[in-house]
């Protein structure tokens, strides 16, 4: 049986305003850069503290690596790294690595402070002087120093400026070479994660809306460009028309009569995110 | 060795353009048989791009016979896509192109015409 780096059944989480998640099923293998992708309030922070087991599901289960997050709280092979990328602003960055020394069993000291070196932040700096850059860099360092197998980040790139971006993305990609970790990045700028991610898990009203591997949905969907008089083919994720033409993105092959390309990344998630807020409304 | 550079506005798939670059480097002699092409720990910290994509990438390769894994020690190129010298054929072209010019055909109609050629022959 493949062990999946997270495996959600049936999985919901309800809220007292409403359903945060509701009947959740995916499956993420192991060594895969997926993105996690949904406008805000889609469900995608509450599907990483579920995932921590920060949160304990309504409904349904999420495993992590096969396990579900019990009592003892977060897989020890799972590190998670939150949107407000939470440091004690008064401690200095060596007091904070210390601090991931103390509070994580399968703490990796050297390599911890290899990438606060590589990152060029004074270790005898508050926290609270930091860039946003350094910022990320440092909470980087100490979501990595556990030696996790499978890495969550939320809107890690969020509140950078682009030189940060990818300074942090090419840090990131580069550890993931070396040790071939899961890695989930959620973020609600898809162009970020465009050559970045190869699966994708899309949220939209708290519902999984699209799933898999990025060049098989790619392949598997078309942009299509035709007469509006034309037959609509199966699989319409979302049609507009103008007086004459019409424009179709469907998960089909070819269809005669109209003219076909495989979309991009942003072209086929921003249209099941549109299509998701037009049923919604 | 090769330094590759990713356009991710091109709207070509991120392994194809590593190996057309690639390739590209061979044609022109850049890279040679032997040559270490960058691990892939080399590329994505200089790209940002996912490490899975250049594995694929250099798979691709491999299966087109134009590299080699060895164990532990990289991927090295192992065959030439060097053309032989067109030094002669390069001066006929020279000289057809200066009088397609000399006769008033202008660049549009040449190109088309050059096009057309080589649909038909290659």
């Amino acid at each position: 049986m493949t062990t999946y780096a997270l495996d959600a059944t049936a999985l919901g989480m309800r809220y007292r305003r409403g359903w945060g998640l509701r009947d959740c099923e995916f499956q993420l293998p192991t060594g895969r850069i997926s993105a996690l992708i949904g406008p805000n309030g889609a469900g995608k922070s509450t599907l990483m503290r579920l995932a921590t087991g920060l949160l304990r599901p309504t409904t349904g289960s999420i495993r992590v690596l096969g396990e579900e997050p019990g009592r003892h709280g977060t897989h020890r092979k799972l590190a998670f790294l939150a949107q407000d990328k939470p440091l004690y602003r008064g401690f200095t960055v060596a007091e904070m690595l210390r601090a991931g020394a103390v509070l994580n069993p399968s703490w990796d000291d050297e390599y911890a402070w290899r990438l606060v070196r590589e990152a060029d932040v004074p270790p005898q700096a508050k926290v609270g002087t930091l860039s946003g850059g350094q910022r990320t860099r440092v909470a980087l360092a100490i979501a990595l120093g556990r030696r996790p197998e499978v890495v969550l980040l939320d809107e890690p790139l969020a509140d950078l400026d682009p030189l940060a971006r990818e300074d942090v993305m090419r840090t990131l990609m580069a550890e993931v070479a070396d040790s071939g970790m899961t890695v989930v990045l959620s973020s609600h700028v898809i162009a970020d994660l465009d050559g970045v991610c190869d699966h994708l898990l899309l949220l939209a009203g708290g519902r999984v809306r699209l799933q898999g591997d990025v060049e098989d949905l790619l392949a598997q969907h078309r942009v299509l460009i035709g007469s509006r008089e034309l037959v609509m083919p199966d699989g319409v994720v979302e049609a507009r028309t103008t007086e004459r033409q019409a424009t179709v993105i469907a998960r089909t092959g070819p269809v005669p009569g109209w003219e076909a390309d495989e979309p991009s990344l942003e072209e086929l998630a921003m249209a099941y995110l549109r299509s998701a807020r037009a049923v919604a409304a | 060795m090769i330094e590759f550079r990713i356009d991710r506005r091109s709207g070509v798939a991120t392994y194809q353009q590593l190996v057309d670059q690639t390739k590209h480097a061979l044609r022109l002699g850049l890279l040679r048989p032997g040559d270490q092409l960058p691990t892939a720990k080399q590329v994505v910290a200089a790209t940002a791009i996912n490490p899975n994509t250049v594995l694929k990438a250099y798979r691709e390769l491999e299966r087109e016979g134009l590299v080699e894994g060895k164990r532990g020690m990289g991927t090295f190129v192992s065959a030439s896509l060097a053309q032989p010298d067109a030094g002669e054929l390069r001066e006929q072209l020279t000289d057809w192109v200066r009088r397609a010019r000399a006769d008033g055909l202008d660049r549009e109609y040449v190109e088309a015409l050059f096009k057309a050629e080589l649909d038909a022959h290659y």
